[in-house]
Parts: C-alpha cells; sequence; structure tokens
C-alpha cells in the first residue's frame, strides 16, 4: 500500500490487476462486519452459541426475518413517517434560508451562516437534554412531530450551508433576467432556483433521511416508551430483551440498513456530493 | 396642513416603482436595497426561528439545568433553587471525572490515530488508477452510511466473548480468549476498534479528495529525479495534504468527542465506568438512572460543549487561513 508509483502510462494496464485484487481485498476486510450481520442474520439458534462459529450460513434459516415481519414493521413504519417528515422540514427550512444567503445576501447574513456552521459542532447527547427539559414543558415527550423536530436538528445547518454554497453557484445573469421579465423574489426561488438546485436537494434530503432514520439519541431521550418508537429503539429493545436470539436482532439490523443500501446503489453520486461538501456525521 | 402635504407624497410612491421598474439602476438604490434586505430575511427567517427555537432554546435550558439544583418534582414544577456552580463542582469531585476525561482523551486521541492513518493508506491507494477502482470506493462508505446501532450491535456479537467471530479466529491461531466486551481491562479498545472502523470512510473520502488536487506532474518530476516511492510521498504527498489533513483531523475530533451511541450500545460505558466517557456519563447521570441527576448530566454536557466549540473555533481558523492563503 505504500507503493505510491505514479500512474505511469506504459506499465498501467500490466499493474492495475494487482491493485484490483489488493482493493478488493481490502474492501472484503472492510466490509467483513457487513457480511457477518448477513451471515449470523440466516444462522440457526441452535448454531449461534457454538464456540466456533459457522462462517456460511449452511443451514440457513428466515425465523430471523420473520421475526421482524411479526415484531418490528411498526417500528419502521414510525422510521419511515419520522424520516420523510424530517426531510420536508429540512428542505422548507433550508431552501429558503439556503437562497437568500447565497443570492439576496442581507445584512446579518454571514453570521447567521457562522451559527449554522457553530450548531453542527453541538453534540447530540446535550442536545436531547435541552429538547427533553423543553419538551416536558410542551408535553411532545414521545411524539412523533417532536421527534421529527429534533431530529431535523441533525440535518437542517448542513442543508443550509450544502445548498448556500450551491446556489452561490448559479449565474447571477439567469436571476437578472427573471427579475426583468418581472419576476418577484419568491417567484424566481421557486421556477429557476429550486429547480437548478435539484441536486442539492436531493443530497440534502437523503442525509437528512439517512440521519433521521439512524438517530439513536433524540430516540432514546425523547421517545423512550412511546406507542410510536423508531426502529433505532426496536433493536435497542431486542438487545435488551431477548439476547439469545441474535438471527432476529441481525436480521432486523439488515432490514434498518436497507435505506443505506438503496442510497448507495441508486444515489452514490449525490452522497459523495454531499461528503466532500464537507459533511460531518453526528 | 398635514393632510395637504401627505397627498403628493402618496401619489409619488406609485411613480417611483415604475420609475424603478423602467431604469431599475438609477432610482433610490438605498431604498431598494432595503425593500431587498427585508425579503432576504423573509427567506430566512424560518430557519433563523429555527435556529432560535430548536438551537438556543434548548441550549439555554442546557445551561439553566447546569446551574439548578433539580430533582424530578421541580424537574416538572421548574422550581429549582438557583445553585451556582454548584452542580460543576459535585462534576468535578465525582471518582468518575478522572476516568470520564481519560477514556475521552484516549478515545479520541487512538481512534483519531488510526483513522487518519488508515484513511491516508487507502486514499493513497485507490488514488491510484485501476479497474472497479470506484466502486470499490463507494462500497469503503458503507460503514459510515450504516445506522450506529447496526454497527454497534454487529462488532457486540463479533467480539462476543464465547460466541464471537474475533475470538473463534484468535483461537485458531493459537491465542486465547479475550473477553472484549464484558472485561474492564478491554472495554475501551473495543468500543475504540468500532469507532476507528466507522470513521475510516470518512477520512478516506476527504483526504481522497485532497490528493485528487494535488498536480501528477509534480510525482513525474520527483519520480524523474530519482525519488522512490516513499521518497515522493514524504515530500510532496504529506506536505500537500497538510491543509486537508488539518481539517479531516478537527473534524474527526469534533465528530469523536460527540460519539455516544456506539459506546453505550456495545458496554454502556462498563464494566466499571472502564469505556466511560464525556458524552455517556452526561447521558447516564440524566437518563440511565431511576433517579435522574439533569443538574450534574447537563454540567458533563456543558463541559463536552466547551470542549466541542474550543475545538471548532480551531476549525473556522483554519479553515479560513487556508481560504485567505
Amino acid at each position: 500500500m505504500k507503493t505510491i508509483t505514479t500512474p505511469s502510462r506504459p506499465r498501467r494496464t500490466r499493474a492495475t490487476w494487482w491493485k484490483t485484487a489488493t482493493g478488493l481485498l481490502l474492501t472484503g476486510v472492510m466490509l467483513f462486519p457487513v457480511y457477518w450481520m448477513l451471515n449470523v442474520s440466516f444462522t440457526r439458534n441452535q448454531d449461534m452459541r457454538k464456540g466456533h462459529p459457522d462462517l456460511f450460513p449452511a443451514h440457513g434459516t428466515l425465523r430471523g426475518y420473520r421475526a421482524v415481519l411479526e415484531q418490528q414493521l411498526p417500528y419502521l413504519g414510525t422510521s419511515l413517517v419520522i424520516g420523510l417528515g424530517t426531510v420536508v422540514l429540512t428542505v422548507a427550512l433550508a431552501a429558503p434560508a439556503g437562497y437568500a444567503l447565497a443570492k439576496l445576501r442581507p445584512r446579518g447574513g454571514s453570521v447567521l451562516s457562522f451559527l449554522f456552521l457553530v450548531a453542527q459542532m453541538i453534540p447530540g447527547i446535550v442536545m436531547a437534554m435541552g429538547f427533553y427539559a423543553v419538551y416536558l414543558s410542551l408535553g411532545l415527550l414521545q411524539s412523533v412531530p417532536g421527534l421529527i423536530v429534533a431530529d431535523s436538528t441533525l440535518a437542517v445547518p448542513f442543508a443550509v450551508l450544502v445548498l448556500t454554497a450551491f446556489m452561490s453557484g448559479i449565474p447571477e445573469e439567469l436571476l437578472q433576467a427573471a427579475k426583468a421579465d418581472g419576476a418577484g423574489p419568491l417567484r424566481t426561488f421557486r421556477s429557476i432556483v429550486l429547480p437548478m438546485s435539484r441536486n442539492a436537494v436531493v443530497t440534502v434530503s437523503l442525509f437528512a433521511f439517512l440521519w433521521s432514520w439512524s438517530d439513536f439519541v433524540f430516540a432514546s431521550t425523547l421517545a423512550g416508551g412511546s406507542t410510536h418508537e423508531p426502529i433505532t429503539l426496536g433493536i435497542y429493545h431486542y438487545i435488551g430483551n431477548n439476547n439469545q436470539e441474535w438471527n432476529a436482532i441481525m436480521a432486523t439490523a439488515v432490514v434498518a440498513s436497507l435505506p443505506t443500501t438503496v442510497i448507495l446503489v441508486l444515489a452514490q453520486r449525490y452522497v459523495a456530493a454531499g461528503v466532500t461538501a464537507g459533511a460531518m456525521k453526528d | 396642513m398635514s393632510h395637504t402635504t401627505h397627498l403628493p407624497d402618496r401619489r409619488a410612491v406609485p411613480d417611483r416603482d415604475e420609475a424603478a421598474g423602467a431604469a431599475p439602476d438609477r432610482t433610490t438604490p438605498r431604498r431598494r436595497a432595503h425593500s431587498r434586505h427585508w425579503t432576504a430575511w423573509a427567506f430566512l427567517a424560518p430557519a433563523a426561528l429555527y435556529l432560535l427555537l430548536f438551537y438556543a432554546y434548548p441550549l439555554y435550558r442546557n445551561l439553566d439545568l447546569s446551574l439548578r439544583d433539580y430533582t424530578v418534582r421541580s424537574f416538572v414544577r421548574g422550581d429549582a433553587p438557583f445553585t451556582g456552580l454548584a452542580n460543576y463542582q459535585t462534576v468535578f469531585d465525582d471518582p468518575t471525572f478522572a476516568p470520564a476525561l481519560a477514556h475521552t482523551t484516549a478515545f479520541a486521541a487512538v481512534s483519531l490515530l488510526f483513522q487518519y492513518a488508515i484513511g491516508l493508506a487507502l486514499a493513497v491507494f485507490f488514488n491510484e488508477h485501476f479497474r472497479l477502482s470506484a466502486t470499490l470506493r463507494a462500497l469503503f462508505l458503507v460503514p459510515w452510511l450504516l445506522p450506529l446501532i447496526v454497527s454497534a450491535s454487529t462488532w457486540s456479537w463479533m467480539l462476543n466473548s464465547d460466541s464471537g467471530i474475533v475470538n473463534a479466529a484468535l483461537n485458531a491461531v493459537g491465542i486465547d480468549s479475550v473477553n472484549w466486551l464484558t472485561s474492564p481491562s478491554w472495554s475501551l479498545t473495543s468500543v475504540i476498534i468500532a469507532n476507528i472502523w466507522i470513521g475510516v470512510p470518512f477520512n478516506l473520502v476527504v483526504l481522497y479528495s485532497g490528493l485528487q488536487s494535488i498536480p501528477s506532474s509534480l510525482y513525474e518530476a520527483a519520480a524523474l529525479d530519482g525519488a522512490g516511492a516513499w521518497r515522493r510521498f514524504r515530500s510532496i504527498t504529506l506536505p500537500l495534504l497538510r491543509p486537508v489533513s488539518a481539517i479531516t483531523l478537527l473534524l474527526g475530533l469534533i465528530y469523536t468527542l460527540k460519539v455516544f451511541d456506539i459506546i453505550w450500545i456495545m458496554t454502556k460505558g462498563g464494566p466499571a465506568d472502564s469505556s466511560t466517557t464525556f458524552a455517556t456519563w452526561s447521558y447516564r447521570l440524566g437518563f440511565g438512572n431511576l433517579l435522574p441527576a439533569f443538574g450534574p448530566g447537563a454540567a458533563v454536557g456543558n463541559l463536552l460543549i466547551v470542549a466541542a466549540l474550543g475545538f471548532g473555533l480551531m476549525h473556522l481558523r483554519v479553515q479560513r487561513k487556508q481560504y485567505a492563503s
């Protein structure tokens, strides 16, 4: 791995096959835990406690997945609703803000951008405690809307920063032309800026969904014991309660990883865009 | 009198607007800037209000929590007596403070070191062009995108003392089993391993994008001058990557200070506080016991904020300096 040969053209074809092989090997090592999760999810109960676990699900069972269907569907549904709610709220808040910061540039705007940058650095556990105190007096504990609002704090600052950066790239002449045609700021925003920022909006939405789907901190502090708990709590209760049925736990984990998989397969370029936009995962 | 002077004034308004439509550059720039300013803030208002209500206010409540003597009852009624810095004193005097500080530091330092080193090695490797390079690089993102509870529970089972694959592998090469999660001397190592696994992809992606901006002509010139691979890495890659490295490490540090899920799910900070960090300690004080200690919990959380914001401002300064240069 330390060989940093420059890609010198003639040697390239000869040299690449072993690089591909090394790459495959490294990826295999890196993704081994993911394979293991799949393997365990298919393992029979009686094989689970063996001192030497089976490397392949030779006697595969779908018991774990049946348990998911029987017990985890409501959790998955709740997470889906919360995820979509977070996306809508995040985009609704961040897109107009991005437009204002990128194109209208009001006095005090840079202070707001700075605050969003700082907001990203606040540890979730601290936010959770504050939210708990606030929600307790508002009666929003254990509610889906409450969790949507809390989860959107994970994505809104990131969304504002990404959308601002993207919208700054929209040519000024285009907006001037719209103005000359008599379009007001709202019209310009709706018919020009928003459609042109489609890619950035998709990136932001994907991350907003993924983060709220994965959220455990807010779920466990604000939604614990509610009738509508998200999937992260579903898994957490599983680990706590039925310590033996790891096939069911891992099957739930596999199902909970589906959004990640879908996003990586269908929207890989948007993910890469998000990461290089200075993404921070919290 | 005032009525008569007002009237022509009023009529002048639509006139002026019409003029503005016809010749936008010449009329009353201050007024136009003014209305533009308000339009902008109308677009910003929802986000600004949101920032105030759902960042500033919870943080204020958190600060308030840390300065009062809260019990469950006064928490609900909101009449807890003001006690100044007493909660902070309690936290500093707590026997958990010193271990939590040591664990947080060790967790952050070791995680960062390995995430960065592995991420850089992989970035250099993937910077070579070979078949499937882009696809494999995308696959490397998986650990970073998985829900933390998924990663943490998978690692928990892999590190299980009796039936985990890690111990089975160790046994296969003649090493005795390790009680990864249940022995106080290994629990911190276990959560660090899981955290490194999760953080490598971020380092890989950011460092890779940094490598892409180093012109390949530099390497070619160095190669002509007879510089070996290691020499080229030392004298070209590392120095030119320094700005990106600084940002990666600082972001990694801010992120690592926040890590709570992985530790809580894998070990709950135990056994016997052996993997407790400030984040898990704060959670345990506030939510982990039957009798919550919101005051001290909030105090620990605020210490965490101070640290995160300190490094955060450092990050912003580094970034700004790079923009300037």
